[in-house]
Protein backbone atom coordinates (compact mmCIF):
# COMPACT_ATOMS: atom_id res chain seq x y z
CA UNK A 1 0.00 0.00 0.00
CA UNK A 2 2.73 2.25 1.40
CA UNK A 3 4.61 1.79 -1.86
CA UNK A 4 1.36 2.21 -4.15
CA UNK A 5 1.56 5.53 -2.71
CA UNK A 6 4.96 5.89 -3.40
CA UNK A 7 4.81 5.01 -6.89
CA UNK A 8 1.50 7.39 -7.58
CA UNK A 9 2.36 10.04 -6.11
CA UNK A 10 2.91 12.66 -8.74
CA UNK A 11 -0.48 11.72 -10.43
CA UNK A 12 -1.85 11.58 -6.78
CA UNK A 13 -0.59 15.30 -6.39
CA UNK A 14 -2.02 16.23 -9.29
CA UNK A 15 -5.47 14.74 -8.88
CA UNK A 16 -6.20 15.97 -5.68
CA UNK A 17 -4.54 19.52 -6.16
CA UNK A 18 -5.92 20.19 -9.38
CA UNK A 19 -9.75 19.25 -8.00
CA UNK A 20 -8.82 21.28 -4.59
CA UNK A 21 -8.04 24.62 -7.17
CA UNK A 22 -11.35 24.03 -9.15
CA UNK A 23 -12.97 24.62 -5.45
CA UNK A 24 -10.52 27.39 -4.87
CA UNK A 25 -10.68 29.14 -7.75
CA UNK A 26 -14.61 29.76 -7.38
CA UNK A 27 -15.11 33.18 -5.50
CA UNK A 28 -17.57 35.67 -5.72
CA UNK A 29 -16.15 38.64 -6.32
CA UNK A 30 -12.19 38.51 -7.00
CA UNK A 31 -10.91 36.94 -10.22
CA UNK A 32 -8.72 34.60 -8.75
CA UNK A 33 -7.31 33.32 -12.06
CA UNK A 34 -3.75 35.08 -12.03
CA UNK A 35 -3.20 33.49 -8.51
CA UNK A 36 -4.39 29.93 -9.40
CA UNK A 37 -1.97 30.10 -12.79
CA UNK A 38 0.90 30.60 -10.23
CA UNK A 39 -0.33 27.67 -7.95
CA UNK A 40 -0.46 25.87 -11.17
CA UNK A 41 2.89 26.32 -12.25
CA UNK A 42 4.34 25.82 -9.09
CA UNK A 43 2.77 22.12 -8.94
CA UNK A 44 3.85 21.82 -12.37
CA UNK A 45 7.40 21.78 -11.75
CA UNK A 46 6.85 19.84 -8.09
CA UNK A 47 5.24 17.28 -10.20
CA UNK A 48 8.15 17.11 -12.71
CA UNK A 49 10.66 16.84 -10.09
CA UNK A 50 8.93 14.59 -7.77
CA UNK A 51 10.29 11.86 -9.08
CA UNK A 52 13.40 12.88 -8.35
CA UNK A 53 12.94 13.98 -4.94
CA UNK A 54 11.64 10.69 -3.96
CA UNK A 55 14.43 8.75 -5.30
CA UNK A 56 12.76 7.77 -8.47
CA UNK A 57 11.51 4.26 -6.74
CA UNK A 58 10.12 2.33 -9.56
CA UNK A 59 7.58 -0.99 -10.20
CA UNK A 60 4.11 -1.43 -10.01
CA UNK A 61 0.99 0.21 -8.78
CA UNK A 62 -2.40 -1.05 -8.82
CA UNK A 63 -1.70 -4.83 -8.87
CA UNK A 64 -0.12 -4.24 -12.64
CA UNK A 65 -2.16 -1.06 -13.56
CA UNK A 66 0.61 1.35 -14.07
CA UNK A 67 4.38 0.76 -14.36
CA UNK A 68 7.09 3.25 -12.52
CA UNK A 69 9.75 3.41 -13.98
CA UNK A 70 12.87 5.77 -15.41
CA UNK A 71 11.22 6.09 -18.42
CA UNK A 72 8.07 7.36 -16.97
CA UNK A 73 9.92 9.46 -14.63
CA UNK A 74 12.18 10.74 -17.82
CA UNK A 75 8.97 11.47 -19.87
CA UNK A 76 6.91 12.93 -16.50
CA UNK A 77 9.80 15.62 -16.26
CA UNK A 78 9.66 16.28 -19.88
CA UNK A 79 5.60 16.73 -19.57
CA UNK A 80 5.57 18.67 -16.24
CA UNK A 81 7.98 21.63 -17.24
CA UNK A 82 6.76 22.15 -20.89
CA UNK A 83 3.25 22.42 -19.05
CA UNK A 84 4.43 24.72 -17.12
CA UNK A 85 6.15 27.10 -19.59
CA UNK A 86 2.62 26.67 -21.72
CA UNK A 87 0.90 28.17 -18.61
CA UNK A 88 3.20 30.31 -18.38
CA UNK A 89 2.70 31.75 -21.49
CA UNK A 90 -0.79 31.79 -21.82
CA UNK A 91 -0.68 34.63 -19.54
CA UNK A 92 -0.42 37.44 -21.31
CA UNK A 93 -2.66 35.81 -24.18
CA UNK A 94 -5.06 35.91 -22.23
CA UNK A 95 -5.22 38.86 -20.38
CA UNK A 96 -5.20 40.98 -23.64
CA UNK A 97 -8.02 38.86 -24.81
CA UNK A 98 -9.91 39.16 -22.14
CA UNK A 99 -10.04 35.53 -21.41
CA UNK A 100 -8.63 34.81 -18.65
CA UNK A 101 -10.46 32.31 -16.28
CA UNK A 102 -9.10 30.14 -13.97
CA UNK A 103 -10.19 26.93 -15.28
CA UNK A 104 -7.62 27.02 -18.13
CA UNK A 105 -4.94 26.29 -15.21
CA UNK A 106 -7.37 23.43 -13.83
CA UNK A 107 -8.09 21.53 -17.36
CA UNK A 108 -4.28 21.99 -17.99
CA UNK A 109 -3.50 20.22 -14.34
CA UNK A 110 -5.63 17.51 -15.53
CA UNK A 111 -4.61 17.21 -19.03
CA UNK A 112 -1.14 16.75 -17.77
CA UNK A 113 -2.90 13.68 -15.21
CA UNK A 114 -4.12 11.95 -17.75
CA UNK A 115 -0.80 11.87 -19.84
CA UNK A 116 1.04 10.67 -16.98
CA UNK A 117 -1.40 7.79 -16.74
CA UNK A 118 -0.99 7.16 -20.39
CA UNK A 119 2.81 7.06 -20.26
CA UNK A 120 3.08 4.56 -17.21
CA UNK A 121 0.28 2.27 -18.19
CA UNK A 122 0.38 -0.91 -18.18
CA UNK A 123 -2.43 -2.36 -18.71
CA UNK A 124 -5.65 -1.53 -21.78
CA UNK A 125 -7.64 -0.25 -19.14
CA UNK A 126 -5.38 2.27 -17.38
CA UNK A 127 -4.41 3.33 -21.15
CA UNK A 128 -8.01 3.91 -22.21
CA UNK A 129 -8.69 6.46 -19.00
CA UNK A 130 -5.13 8.14 -19.21
CA UNK A 131 -5.98 9.00 -22.99
CA UNK A 132 -9.71 10.18 -22.18
CA UNK A 133 -8.73 12.16 -18.97
CA UNK A 134 -6.19 13.91 -21.46
CA UNK A 135 -8.50 14.07 -24.00
CA UNK A 136 -11.40 15.20 -22.34
CA UNK A 137 -9.23 18.27 -21.15
CA UNK A 138 -7.73 19.10 -24.35
CA UNK A 139 -11.38 19.28 -25.86
CA UNK A 140 -12.42 22.03 -23.63
CA UNK A 141 -8.98 24.21 -24.17
CA UNK A 142 -9.50 23.74 -27.81
CA UNK A 143 -12.81 25.61 -27.54
CA UNK A 144 -11.42 27.64 -24.61
CA UNK A 145 -12.16 31.07 -26.70
CA UNK A 146 -15.96 30.56 -26.81
CA UNK A 147 -17.15 33.39 -27.85
CA UNK A 148 -14.90 32.90 -31.28
CA UNK A 149 -16.54 30.86 -34.11
CA UNK A 150 -12.78 29.48 -35.12
CA UNK A 151 -12.16 28.08 -31.45
CA UNK A 152 -15.61 26.95 -31.09
CA UNK A 153 -15.05 25.01 -34.51
CA UNK A 154 -11.78 23.66 -33.87
CA UNK A 155 -13.14 22.14 -30.53
CA UNK A 156 -15.99 20.77 -32.35
CA UNK A 157 -13.51 18.81 -34.82
CA UNK A 158 -11.36 17.98 -32.25
CA UNK A 159 -13.72 16.04 -30.39
CA UNK A 160 -15.41 14.52 -33.35
CA UNK A 161 -11.96 12.86 -34.94
CA UNK A 162 -10.80 12.35 -31.20
CA UNK A 163 -14.00 10.84 -30.00
CA UNK A 164 -13.53 8.50 -33.56
CA UNK A 165 -9.90 7.76 -32.42
CA UNK A 166 -10.95 6.51 -28.92
CA UNK A 167 -13.22 4.22 -30.88
CA UNK A 168 -10.60 2.72 -32.97
CA UNK A 169 -8.62 2.12 -30.52
CA UNK A 170 -11.02 0.63 -27.97
CA UNK A 171 -12.05 -2.02 -30.95
CA UNK A 172 -8.57 -2.96 -30.89
CA UNK A 173 -8.12 -3.08 -27.03
CA UNK A 174 -11.58 -5.37 -27.22
CA UNK A 175 -10.57 -7.73 -29.97
CA UNK A 176 -6.50 -7.50 -28.40
CA UNK A 177 -8.19 -8.83 -24.64
CA UNK A 178 -10.51 -11.61 -26.60
CA UNK A 179 -7.79 -13.01 -28.27
CA UNK A 180 -5.29 -13.00 -25.05
CA UNK A 181 -7.93 -13.25 -22.22
CA UNK A 182 -6.25 -10.18 -20.43
CA UNK A 183 -6.07 -7.03 -20.22
CA UNK A 184 -2.72 -6.54 -18.49
CA UNK A 185 0.78 -5.90 -20.54
CA UNK A 186 2.85 -8.68 -19.24
CA UNK A 187 0.13 -11.53 -20.01
CA UNK A 188 -0.33 -10.11 -23.61
CA UNK A 189 3.45 -10.02 -24.06
CA UNK A 190 3.64 -13.77 -22.95
CA UNK A 191 0.58 -15.13 -25.19
CA UNK A 192 1.85 -13.07 -28.09
CA UNK A 193 5.26 -14.47 -27.60
CA UNK A 194 3.87 -17.71 -27.98
CA UNK A 195 2.18 -16.76 -31.46
CA UNK A 196 0.12 -14.27 -32.49
CA UNK A 197 -2.82 -14.96 -34.19
CA UNK A 198 -4.80 -12.72 -37.22
CA UNK A 199 -7.13 -11.67 -34.13
CA UNK A 200 -4.06 -10.05 -32.14
CA UNK A 201 -2.41 -8.41 -35.09
CA UNK A 202 -5.68 -6.90 -36.26
CA UNK A 203 -6.33 -5.93 -32.54
CA UNK A 204 -2.44 -4.03 -32.77
CA UNK A 205 -3.43 -2.15 -35.50
CA UNK A 206 -6.30 -0.71 -34.86
CA UNK A 207 -5.08 0.25 -31.42
CA UNK A 208 -1.99 1.76 -32.96
CA UNK A 209 -4.35 3.62 -35.49
CA UNK A 210 -6.13 5.33 -32.37
CA UNK A 211 -2.99 6.44 -30.99
CA UNK A 212 -1.59 7.62 -34.66
CA UNK A 213 -4.78 10.06 -33.89
CA UNK A 214 -3.12 11.25 -31.00
CA UNK A 215 0.29 12.21 -32.24
CA UNK A 216 -1.47 13.34 -35.69
CA UNK A 217 0.44 11.00 -38.13
CA UNK A 218 -0.91 10.70 -41.50
CA UNK A 219 -3.66 9.30 -42.43
CA UNK A 220 -4.99 10.33 -39.05
CA UNK A 221 -3.93 14.10 -38.96
CA UNK A 222 -6.91 15.51 -41.05
CA UNK A 223 -7.59 17.51 -37.69
CA UNK A 224 -4.19 19.17 -36.78
CA UNK A 225 -3.87 21.92 -38.97
CA UNK A 226 -7.85 22.98 -38.62
CA UNK A 227 -7.63 22.69 -35.00
CA UNK A 228 -3.83 24.21 -34.50
CA UNK A 229 -5.10 27.64 -36.43
CA UNK A 230 -8.49 27.55 -34.45
CA UNK A 231 -7.51 27.13 -31.12
CA UNK A 232 -6.30 30.56 -28.93
CA UNK A 233 -2.26 30.34 -29.75
CA UNK A 234 -1.09 29.43 -25.84
CA UNK A 235 -3.30 26.01 -26.28
CA UNK A 236 -1.75 25.15 -29.87
CA UNK A 237 1.71 25.89 -28.27
CA UNK A 238 0.50 22.95 -25.46
CA UNK A 239 -0.68 20.91 -27.68
CA UNK A 240 2.02 20.70 -30.09
CA UNK A 241 4.38 20.07 -26.77
CA UNK A 242 3.50 17.75 -23.61
CA UNK A 243 0.18 15.78 -25.33
CA UNK A 244 2.53 14.71 -28.54
CA UNK A 245 5.62 13.32 -26.49
CA UNK A 246 2.88 11.50 -24.21
CA UNK A 247 1.23 9.52 -26.89
CA UNK A 248 4.40 8.94 -28.17
CA UNK A 249 5.72 7.64 -25.41
CA UNK A 250 2.97 5.49 -24.88
CA UNK A 251 3.40 4.14 -28.72
CA UNK A 252 6.65 3.43 -27.95
CA UNK A 253 5.84 1.77 -24.74
CA UNK A 254 3.44 -0.43 -25.87
CA UNK A 255 5.25 -1.86 -29.23
CA UNK A 256 8.27 -3.09 -27.47
CA UNK A 257 6.37 -4.28 -24.18
CA UNK A 258 3.27 -6.51 -25.53
CA UNK A 259 4.02 -6.74 -28.90
CA UNK A 260 8.14 -6.94 -28.58
CA UNK A 261 8.18 -10.30 -30.00
CA UNK A 262 5.80 -9.64 -33.61
CA UNK A 263 8.48 -7.00 -34.91
CA UNK A 264 8.20 -7.42 -38.19
CA UNK A 265 4.17 -6.99 -37.75
CA UNK A 266 4.42 -3.26 -36.34
CA UNK A 267 7.32 -2.35 -37.87
CA UNK A 268 5.22 -1.98 -41.38
CA UNK A 269 2.97 -0.03 -39.65
CA UNK A 270 4.79 2.13 -37.93
CA UNK A 271 6.95 2.64 -41.22
CA UNK A 272 3.62 3.48 -43.26
CA UNK A 273 3.17 6.22 -41.09
CA UNK A 274 6.33 7.53 -40.41
CA UNK A 275 6.70 8.07 -44.16
CA UNK A 276 3.55 9.17 -45.12
CA UNK A 277 3.56 12.09 -42.39
CA UNK A 278 7.13 13.03 -43.28
CA UNK A 279 6.11 13.72 -46.76
CA UNK A 280 2.55 15.42 -45.76
CA UNK A 281 3.74 17.33 -43.11
CA UNK A 282 6.67 18.51 -45.73
CA UNK A 283 4.38 19.45 -48.45
CA UNK A 284 1.72 20.48 -47.42
CA UNK A 285 3.32 23.19 -45.57
CA UNK A 286 5.03 24.70 -48.73
CA UNK A 287 1.38 26.31 -49.55
CA UNK A 288 0.55 27.69 -45.65
CA UNK A 289 0.47 31.29 -45.39
CA UNK A 290 -1.14 31.00 -41.46
CA UNK A 291 2.05 30.64 -38.82
CA UNK A 292 0.01 28.52 -36.81
CA UNK A 293 -0.95 26.18 -39.73
CA UNK A 294 2.80 26.04 -40.91
CA UNK A 295 3.35 24.67 -37.16
CA UNK A 296 0.71 22.05 -37.83
CA UNK A 297 2.27 20.71 -40.63
CA UNK A 298 5.38 21.05 -39.17
CA UNK A 299 4.51 18.79 -36.46
CA UNK A 300 2.81 16.31 -38.21
CA UNK A 301 6.65 16.07 -40.14
CA UNK A 302 8.07 15.84 -36.93
CA UNK A 303 5.92 13.12 -36.03
CA UNK A 304 6.76 11.12 -38.50
CA UNK A 305 10.98 11.22 -37.95
CA UNK A 306 10.20 10.32 -34.38
CA UNK A 307 8.30 7.39 -35.70
CA UNK A 308 11.83 6.41 -37.78
CA UNK A 309 14.23 5.14 -34.89
CA UNK A 310 10.91 3.61 -33.19
CA UNK A 311 10.39 1.66 -36.50
CA UNK A 312 14.06 -0.09 -35.53
CA UNK A 313 12.58 -1.65 -32.24
CA UNK A 314 15.30 -1.27 -30.70
CA UNK A 315 16.71 0.37 -26.86
CA UNK A 316 18.79 2.72 -29.11
CA UNK A 317 15.86 2.86 -31.32
CA UNK A 318 13.55 4.03 -28.19
CA UNK A 319 16.53 6.27 -26.97
CA UNK A 320 16.80 8.14 -29.98
CA UNK A 321 13.06 8.95 -30.50
CA UNK A 322 13.06 10.17 -27.02
CA UNK A 323 16.61 12.55 -27.79
CA UNK A 324 14.29 13.68 -30.84
CA UNK A 325 11.02 14.55 -29.07
CA UNK A 326 12.31 15.79 -26.10
CA UNK A 327 14.80 18.02 -28.66
CA UNK A 328 11.50 18.98 -30.54
CA UNK A 329 9.57 19.94 -27.21
CA UNK A 330 11.80 22.47 -26.71
CA UNK A 331 12.11 23.71 -29.74
CA UNK A 332 8.61 24.11 -30.03
CA UNK A 333 8.06 25.68 -26.65
CA UNK A 334 10.64 28.52 -27.71
CA UNK A 335 9.01 28.75 -30.98
CA UNK A 336 5.47 29.30 -29.54
CA UNK A 337 7.02 31.82 -26.87
CA UNK A 338 8.54 34.10 -30.16
CA UNK A 339 5.05 33.94 -31.83
CA UNK A 340 3.38 34.82 -28.78
CA UNK A 341 5.69 37.93 -28.20
CA UNK A 342 4.62 39.53 -31.47
CA UNK A 343 2.05 41.78 -31.11
CA UNK A 344 0.67 44.09 -34.09
CA UNK A 345 -1.34 46.86 -33.56
CA UNK A 346 -4.70 44.89 -34.57
CA UNK A 347 -3.99 41.77 -32.81
CA UNK A 348 -1.73 38.78 -32.92
CA UNK A 349 0.65 37.60 -35.61
CA UNK A 350 -1.15 35.12 -37.86
CA UNK A 351 -0.16 35.76 -41.17
CA UNK A 352 3.87 34.86 -42.11
CA UNK A 353 3.64 38.13 -44.29
CA UNK A 354 3.07 39.53 -41.26
CA UNK A 355 6.71 38.93 -40.40
CA UNK A 356 8.26 40.78 -42.81
CA UNK A 357 11.21 42.84 -41.94
CA UNK A 358 11.55 41.87 -37.90
CA UNK A 359 15.17 41.74 -38.12
CA UNK A 360 14.90 45.71 -38.17
CA UNK A 361 11.95 46.14 -35.96
CA UNK A 362 12.87 43.56 -33.27
CA UNK A 363 16.47 42.05 -33.84
CA UNK A 364 17.37 39.91 -31.22
CA UNK A 365 13.40 38.53 -31.53
CA UNK A 366 14.50 37.85 -35.23
CA UNK A 367 17.96 35.98 -34.15
CA UNK A 368 15.83 33.73 -31.93
CA UNK A 369 13.24 32.79 -34.24
CA UNK A 370 15.95 32.01 -37.26
CA UNK A 371 18.34 29.74 -34.18
CA UNK A 372 14.77 27.59 -33.65
CA UNK A 373 14.29 27.72 -37.65
CA UNK A 374 17.51 26.31 -38.18
CA UNK A 375 17.48 23.94 -35.34
CA UNK A 376 14.40 22.51 -37.08
CA UNK A 377 16.22 22.19 -40.25
CA UNK A 378 18.79 20.14 -38.51
CA UNK A 379 21.48 22.60 -39.58
CA UNK A 380 24.90 21.38 -37.55
CA UNK A 381 25.91 23.36 -34.19
CA UNK A 382 22.37 23.46 -33.39
CA UNK A 383 20.70 21.11 -31.21
CA UNK A 384 18.11 20.15 -33.62
CA UNK A 385 20.50 18.21 -35.73
CA UNK A 386 21.43 15.95 -33.22
CA UNK A 387 17.98 15.16 -32.55
CA UNK A 388 18.00 13.87 -36.18
CA UNK A 389 21.44 12.23 -36.06
CA UNK A 390 20.32 10.32 -33.03
CA UNK A 391 16.89 9.92 -34.69
CA UNK A 392 18.33 8.35 -37.72
CA UNK A 393 21.53 6.55 -36.14
CA UNK A 394 19.37 3.34 -34.91
CA UNK A 395 17.28 2.97 -37.96
CA UNK A 396 20.54 2.49 -40.04
CA UNK A 397 21.72 0.11 -37.41
CA UNK A 398 18.48 -2.03 -38.09
CA UNK A 399 19.15 -2.12 -41.96
CA UNK A 400 16.27 0.66 -42.57
CA UNK A 401 18.54 2.93 -44.54
CA UNK A 402 16.32 3.52 -47.49
CA UNK A 403 13.72 5.27 -44.48
CA UNK A 404 16.43 7.48 -43.38
CA UNK A 405 17.20 8.26 -47.47
CA UNK A 406 13.31 9.33 -46.97
CA UNK A 407 13.73 10.92 -44.05
CA UNK A 408 16.61 12.95 -44.91
CA UNK A 409 14.58 13.97 -48.59
CA UNK A 410 11.23 15.12 -46.47
CA UNK A 411 13.91 17.35 -44.53
CA UNK A 412 15.27 18.67 -47.61
CA UNK A 413 11.81 19.88 -48.59
CA UNK A 414 10.75 21.37 -45.35
CA UNK A 415 13.63 23.09 -44.61
CA UNK A 416 12.05 25.02 -47.98
CA UNK A 417 9.46 26.46 -45.97
CA UNK A 418 12.00 27.41 -42.56
CA UNK A 419 14.30 29.32 -44.93
CA UNK A 420 10.81 31.57 -46.13
CA UNK A 421 9.82 32.51 -43.34
CA UNK A 422 13.69 33.13 -41.82
CA UNK A 423 13.97 35.25 -45.65
CA UNK A 424 10.40 37.00 -44.78
CA UNK A 425 12.19 38.04 -41.62
CA UNK A 426 15.29 39.35 -42.68
CA UNK A 427 14.87 39.97 -46.43
CA UNK A 428 11.84 42.27 -46.67
CA UNK A 429 10.35 45.66 -45.76
CA UNK A 430 9.08 46.10 -42.15
CA UNK A 431 5.08 46.95 -42.26
CA UNK A 432 4.20 46.80 -38.46
CA UNK A 433 4.61 47.75 -35.78
CA UNK A 434 5.56 45.49 -32.86
CA UNK A 435 4.61 45.95 -29.22
CA UNK A 436 6.77 45.57 -26.88
CA UNK A 437 6.90 42.07 -25.31
CA UNK A 438 5.88 40.29 -21.94
CA UNK A 439 9.04 39.66 -19.82
CA UNK A 440 7.41 36.08 -19.15
CA UNK A 441 7.95 36.09 -22.96
CA UNK A 442 10.81 37.01 -23.89
CA UNK A 443 12.29 35.10 -20.54
CA UNK A 444 11.30 31.94 -22.16
CA UNK A 445 12.20 32.23 -25.73
CA UNK A 446 15.48 33.13 -24.24
CA UNK A 447 15.75 30.23 -21.84
CA UNK A 448 14.98 27.72 -24.70
CA UNK A 449 17.28 29.78 -27.00
CA UNK A 450 20.24 28.76 -24.86
CA UNK A 451 19.11 25.12 -24.52
CA UNK A 452 18.66 24.69 -28.30
CA UNK A 453 22.46 26.58 -28.49
CA UNK A 454 24.64 25.97 -26.73
CA UNK A 455 23.63 24.76 -23.23
CA UNK A 456 22.61 21.05 -23.87
CA UNK A 457 25.57 20.55 -26.39
CA UNK A 458 28.13 21.49 -24.00
CA UNK A 459 29.69 17.66 -23.31
CA UNK A 460 29.15 17.92 -19.84
CA UNK A 461 25.35 18.21 -20.24
CA UNK A 462 25.21 16.26 -23.17
CA UNK A 463 27.02 13.47 -22.11
CA UNK A 464 24.95 12.73 -18.52
CA UNK A 465 21.46 13.85 -20.06
CA UNK A 466 22.07 10.93 -22.59
CA UNK A 467 22.80 8.57 -19.56
CA UNK A 468 19.93 9.55 -18.22
CA UNK A 469 18.14 9.15 -21.23
CA UNK A 470 19.32 5.18 -22.14
CA UNK A 471 18.59 4.66 -18.69
CA UNK A 472 14.95 5.09 -19.56
CA UNK A 473 14.99 3.44 -23.03
CA UNK A 474 16.33 0.46 -21.34
CA UNK A 475 13.73 0.37 -18.63
CA UNK A 476 11.45 -0.71 -21.21
CA UNK A 477 12.85 -3.94 -22.57
CA UNK B 1 -29.08 -22.14 -33.41
CA UNK B 2 -27.20 -21.56 -30.74
CA UNK B 3 -25.83 -18.39 -30.42
CA UNK B 4 -21.79 -18.33 -29.77
CA UNK B 5 -19.31 -15.87 -29.52
CA UNK B 6 -18.75 -15.59 -33.93
CA UNK B 7 -22.15 -13.78 -33.87
CA UNK B 8 -21.90 -11.36 -31.32
CA UNK B 9 -18.39 -10.53 -32.81
CA UNK B 10 -20.08 -10.33 -36.06
CA UNK B 11 -23.16 -7.83 -34.77
CA UNK B 12 -20.80 -5.74 -32.98
CA UNK B 13 -18.25 -5.03 -35.91
CA UNK B 14 -21.58 -4.35 -38.08
CA UNK B 15 -22.62 -1.78 -35.61
CA UNK B 16 -19.03 -0.69 -36.15
CA UNK B 17 -18.67 0.00 -39.48
CA UNK B 18 -22.01 2.00 -39.66
CA UNK B 19 -20.69 4.23 -36.80
CA UNK B 20 -17.69 4.85 -38.84
CA UNK B 21 -19.34 5.27 -41.86
CA UNK B 22 -22.16 7.35 -40.59
CA UNK B 23 -19.27 9.81 -39.10
CA UNK B 24 -17.84 10.05 -42.34
CA UNK B 25 -20.83 10.31 -44.66
CA UNK B 26 -23.69 12.19 -42.80
CA UNK B 27 -23.44 15.41 -44.21
CA UNK B 28 -26.74 16.91 -42.21
CA UNK B 29 -26.30 17.14 -38.76
CA UNK B 30 -23.80 17.17 -35.84
CA UNK B 31 -25.98 14.99 -33.39
CA UNK B 32 -25.89 12.42 -35.44
CA UNK B 33 -22.14 12.46 -35.43
CA UNK B 34 -22.62 12.19 -31.82
CA UNK B 35 -24.67 9.48 -32.19
CA UNK B 36 -22.33 7.62 -34.42
CA UNK B 37 -19.64 8.03 -31.62
CA UNK B 38 -22.16 6.34 -29.37
CA UNK B 39 -22.47 3.06 -31.52
CA UNK B 40 -19.26 2.82 -31.71
CA UNK B 41 -18.88 2.20 -28.08
CA UNK B 42 -21.60 0.36 -28.18
CA UNK B 43 -20.15 -1.87 -30.95
CA UNK B 44 -17.12 -1.69 -28.49
CA UNK B 45 -18.62 -3.13 -25.16
CA UNK B 46 -20.67 -5.66 -27.36
CA UNK B 47 -17.35 -6.89 -27.86
CA UNK B 48 -15.99 -6.53 -24.40
CA UNK B 49 -18.70 -8.48 -22.70
CA UNK B 50 -18.78 -10.92 -25.69
CA UNK B 51 -15.59 -12.01 -25.22
CA UNK B 52 -15.63 -12.08 -21.34
CA UNK B 53 -18.78 -14.08 -21.18
CA UNK B 54 -17.48 -16.73 -23.72
CA UNK B 55 -14.11 -16.74 -21.90
CA UNK B 56 -13.22 -20.06 -20.73
CA UNK B 57 -11.35 -19.95 -16.90
CA UNK B 58 -7.93 -20.03 -16.17
CA UNK B 59 -4.65 -20.15 -17.54
CA UNK B 60 -4.03 -16.22 -16.95
CA UNK B 61 -7.33 -15.78 -18.09
CA UNK B 62 -9.42 -13.03 -16.53
CA UNK B 63 -13.18 -13.00 -18.26
CA UNK B 64 -13.95 -10.69 -15.15
CA UNK B 65 -11.90 -7.67 -16.56
CA UNK B 66 -13.66 -7.09 -19.57
CA UNK B 67 -17.30 -6.60 -17.88
CA UNK B 68 -15.07 -4.09 -15.21
CA UNK B 69 -13.90 -2.27 -18.89
CA UNK B 70 -17.09 -2.88 -20.48
CA UNK B 71 -18.61 -0.44 -17.01
CA UNK B 72 -15.65 2.16 -17.42
CA UNK B 73 -16.90 2.65 -21.46
CA UNK B 74 -20.40 3.57 -20.29
CA UNK B 75 -18.86 5.77 -18.29
CA UNK B 76 -16.26 7.51 -19.61
CA UNK B 77 -18.92 7.87 -22.52
CA UNK B 78 -21.58 9.55 -20.53
CA UNK B 79 -18.31 11.99 -19.55
CA UNK B 80 -17.62 12.26 -23.32
CA UNK B 81 -21.08 13.05 -24.51
CA UNK B 82 -21.20 15.55 -21.66
CA UNK B 83 -17.94 17.66 -23.06
CA UNK B 84 -19.13 16.81 -26.88
CA UNK B 85 -22.79 18.95 -26.14
CA UNK B 86 -21.11 21.21 -24.21
CA UNK B 87 -18.52 22.18 -27.19
CA UNK B 88 -21.91 22.07 -29.49
CA UNK B 89 -23.85 24.26 -27.81
CA UNK B 90 -20.94 27.11 -27.74
CA UNK B 91 -20.20 26.70 -31.39
CA UNK B 92 -23.99 26.79 -32.04
CA UNK B 93 -24.53 30.10 -30.24
CA UNK B 94 -21.53 31.19 -32.75
CA UNK B 95 -22.53 30.04 -35.85
CA UNK B 96 -26.71 30.03 -35.82
CA UNK B 97 -27.07 26.26 -36.76
CA UNK B 98 -25.08 22.80 -36.45
CA UNK B 99 -25.55 21.38 -40.28
CA UNK B 100 -21.67 19.82 -40.43
CA UNK B 101 -21.33 21.26 -44.35
CA UNK B 102 -21.21 24.65 -42.62
CA UNK B 103 -18.33 23.11 -40.61
CA UNK B 104 -15.96 25.14 -42.93
CA UNK B 105 -14.38 27.86 -41.34
CA UNK B 106 -10.84 26.32 -41.89
CA UNK B 107 -10.02 24.06 -44.78
CA UNK B 108 -8.16 21.22 -43.47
Amino acid sequence: MLQTISLFAPQLLLAVTASLLLGFGVSKDKDRSIIVRYIAVGLLILFAFIGLLLGQPTGEAFKGALRVDNYSHYVNMFMGLSAAAALMFSKSYFQTEKLDRYEYSVLVLYAVLGMSIMVSANSLLSLYIGIELQSLALYVMAAFNRDSLRASEAGLKYFVLGAISSGLLLYGSSLIYGFTGSLEFDRIAQVVSEGATPGIIAGMVFLLCGLAFKISAVPFHMWTPDVYEGSPTPVTGFFSAAPKFAAMALIARLVVGPFGDIVTQWQQVIIVLAVLSMFVGAIGALAQTNVKRLMAYSSIANMGYALVPLAAGTVAGVKGMLIFMSIYVITVIGIFACILQMRIRNGMVEQISDLSGLSKSNKSLAIILSLFMFSLMGIPPLLGFFGKWFAFAPAVEANLTWLVVLALIASVIGAFYYLRLVKTMWFEQPENEFVQAPKTLRGLSAISVLLVFPLLILPFIAVRSQGIIALAAESLF
Amino acid sequence: MVIGLAHYLVVAAILFTIGVFGIFVNRKNVIIILMCVELILLAVNINFVAFSAHMAEGAGNNPMAGQVFALFILTVAAAEAAVGLAILVVYFRNRGNIAVENIDLMKG
